[in-house]
């Protein structure tokens, strides 16, 4: 199996802050690698560093099969970007947009142009393709932003956050044209904070705090490390969520999550079956209102939680803040 | 289409990366009105003031109008002006990601520089030509040669260049495009402590020492020798030789400390 990024023990710092600390990572081709973790948890400084944007201080890293530092004009001819981290002209049309990036891509002109026409169509981007991008929608913006990424025919496809600050409605059709394009071939590395992102998109999930790879694994594995299932009790009155909280730490082989903001509490449990019934009949005796009780898989969510002892609401409220 | 995948297996030119980031940099100029504004009405403006509301109080010995001493400083100081704008375009592209495109594609290193200084003077020398236009409209009269008019065009062109270094220099350490643009704003009164707008021997001797000496008075007289001939040069005090000699001397110098500093710095950021 071809691997397409080989990271092994990657250290950077800037100034005081020590952004990645030894981090390893292996990705093989055909997959869709999420990078996940908080602010600050070093995913941006991962992915400049596999656009040869960045050195590392130390570490090897080889993408495609190529050293990022010996062998980075190769590197760059495999790659493309979109995101956080690379910029569209708002001065100049979705068009010439498209047209200067396959010119620099080393593209002539005739097939620059056809290249720009072919990929604003699979992105259905045809119709405001003569417009000015300074006229374009978030939405709109993102998905040229990602034809740019593709006028060079990259084998790795790198997005720094690519749904970030996008309406529901803009994401969803982002991650369909992202699903599109792996099932075309196109291998792809993508950071993000939004663990449902990560969860929809990827086949292979690396989670990572503090510039170091903390889990890795198919979103389905990373669910099952924390173990079994998760109760979740969604309470009628915000007065009774202390008090199933209370009831639920009889049952808990894991942390209580409450969300009073939801009214929710959360707990992880080894095995479904009784333990539900169980939990179920306690919290009714308990004489609370209840207005939904699931059984279910973890969340990613609850996986981080466990894995960085960090709150995850915390990284969201700073994503949201940003 | 088999040509829209295909791989890419070399770098990109230099000539095409140039070119290309040169279109884009002058398509942004262009597109972008308020750059064609500050350009032109601006620098419009501030000749209309000086012509006709300075003028009349501004004396010039040796038989040299106003007008014809003016415009040869405005189309001079002109490209400086341009200049500035560079600074805060090249703060911009390093901040919103540009170069970061750049950076990651199969192009030479140097092309953003190159394609950078190519947009500028070209569009420098659009905003000669249409500041000449307006200062003939005002007045202006050649008192040389044809031929030298043309040499006064060029040597500004050169000027522009020269300066650019030192805009780009600015605009890759400033961080942010305001600060680039606060830096570059310091250029203003080195424009005015100089023989553009009024002769140098009409300031105060203190003033005079610094004024005579510095590249601007230099090359704002070299042009206004070449355009006025045996008369600004009897008033200047140096023979068009040794003014265009001197200006081109400084450009030399400009271009020889900036542009290897900015091309290190670039590769640093």
């Amino acid at each position: 199996m071809a691997f397409i990024i080989e990271a092994k023990g990657l250290t950077k710092r800037f100034g005081k802050t020590q952004a990645l600390d030894g981090l390893d990572l292996t990705a093989e081709s055909g997959q869709v690698v999420a990078v996940l973790g908080p602010n600050g948890a070093g995913k941006t400084t991962f992915i400049r560093m596999v656009a040869t944007l960045l050195r590392p201080d130390s570490g090897q890293l080889r993408v495609g099969g190529h050293d990022v530092r010996r062998e980075a004009p190769a590197v760059r001819r495999s790659i493309g970007l979109a995101g956080q981290f690379a910029a569209i002209e708002p001065a100049m049309t979705g068009r010439e947009n498209l047209e200067l990036v396959a010119r620099l891509f080393g593209r002539k002109r005739k097939d620059a142009k056809a290249n720009a026409s072919s990929v604003l169509d699979s992105l259905g981007l045809t119709g405001a393709g003569d417009r000015l991008v300074r006229t374009y929608s978030g939405g709109m913006r993102r998905r040229l932003d990602l034809g740019a990424s593709l006028v060079g025919a990259p084998k790795l496809l790198l997005l720094d956050e690519p749904t970030t600050g996008l309406d529901p409605r803009s994401r969803i059709e982002l991650w369909d044209a992202i699903r599109m394009l792996v099932k075309q071939g196109t291998d792809v590395l993508l950071t993000t904070q939004y663990l449902d992102e990560a969860d929809n998109l990827a086949s292979h999930v690396v989670i990572i705090d503090h510039g170091r790879v903390v889990a890795a694994g198919t979103p389905g594995e990373l669910k099952r490390r924390i173990g079994g299932k998760v109760i979740e009790v969604h309470v009628r009155h915000e007065d009774d969520v202390a008090r199933v909280a209370g009831v639920l730490r009889d049952f808990n082989h894991g942390d209580i999550r409450i969300d009073d903001a939801t009214r929710r509490v959360s707990v992880s449990v080894d095995s479904g079956g009784p333990v539900l019934t169980n939990a179920l009949r306690a919290v009714e005796d308990a004489g609370v209102d209840v207005e939904d009780v699931a059984l279910r898989q973890p969340k990613l969510e609850e996986v981080f939680l466990t894995l960085t002892g960090r709150p995850e609401a915390d990284a969201a409220l700073e994503a949201a803040a940003s | 289409m088999a040509v829209v995948t295909a791989p890419i297996t070399r770098t990109t030119s230099i000539g095409t990366s140039t070119l290309q980031i040169a279109r884009r940099a002058i398509l942004r100029y262009m597109r972008t009105p308020q750059m064609i504004v500050l350009g032109t009405i601006q620098g419009a403006m501030f000749l209309l003031i000086f012509r006709y509301v300075f003028g009349g109080a501004i004396q010039i010995q040796g038989g040299i109008s106003y007008v014809d001493f003016l415009v040869p400083g405005f189309i001079t100081t002109g490209v400086l002006f341009s200049g500035m704008g560079a600074a805060t375009v090249v703060a911009e592209d390093l901040e919103q990601g540009f170069v970061d495109r750049l950076r990651s594609l199969p192009v030479p290193r140097a092309s953003f520089l190159t394609g950078r200084a190519l947009a500028d003077t070209a569009w420098n020398t659009w905003g000669l030509i249409v500041t000449a236009a307006i200062g003939f409209a005002v007045g202006f009269r050649i008192h040389g040669s044809v031929a030298e008019a043309f040499a006064a065009l060029g040597l500004c062109v050169v000027f522009g260049f020269a300066f650019e270094w030192l805009f780009i220099m600015l605009g890759l350490i400033a961080g942010t495009p305001q600060a680039a643009q606060g830096m570059a704003l310091l250029v203003f009164p080195f424009t005015f402590i100089s023989s553009a707008y009024v002769p140098v021997s009409s300031m105060p001797g203190w003033l005079q020492g610094f004024a005579s000496h510095q590249p601007i008075t230099y090359m704002v007289n070299a042009v206004r020798a070449l355009t006025q001939g045996p008369a600004a040069e009897a008033l200047i005090g140096h023979s068009t030789g040794y003014l265009v000699t001197g200006s081109l001397l400084w450009s030399l110098g400009l271009v020889v400390v900036f542009a290897p500093l900015a091309a290190l710095r670039y590769r640093r950021s």
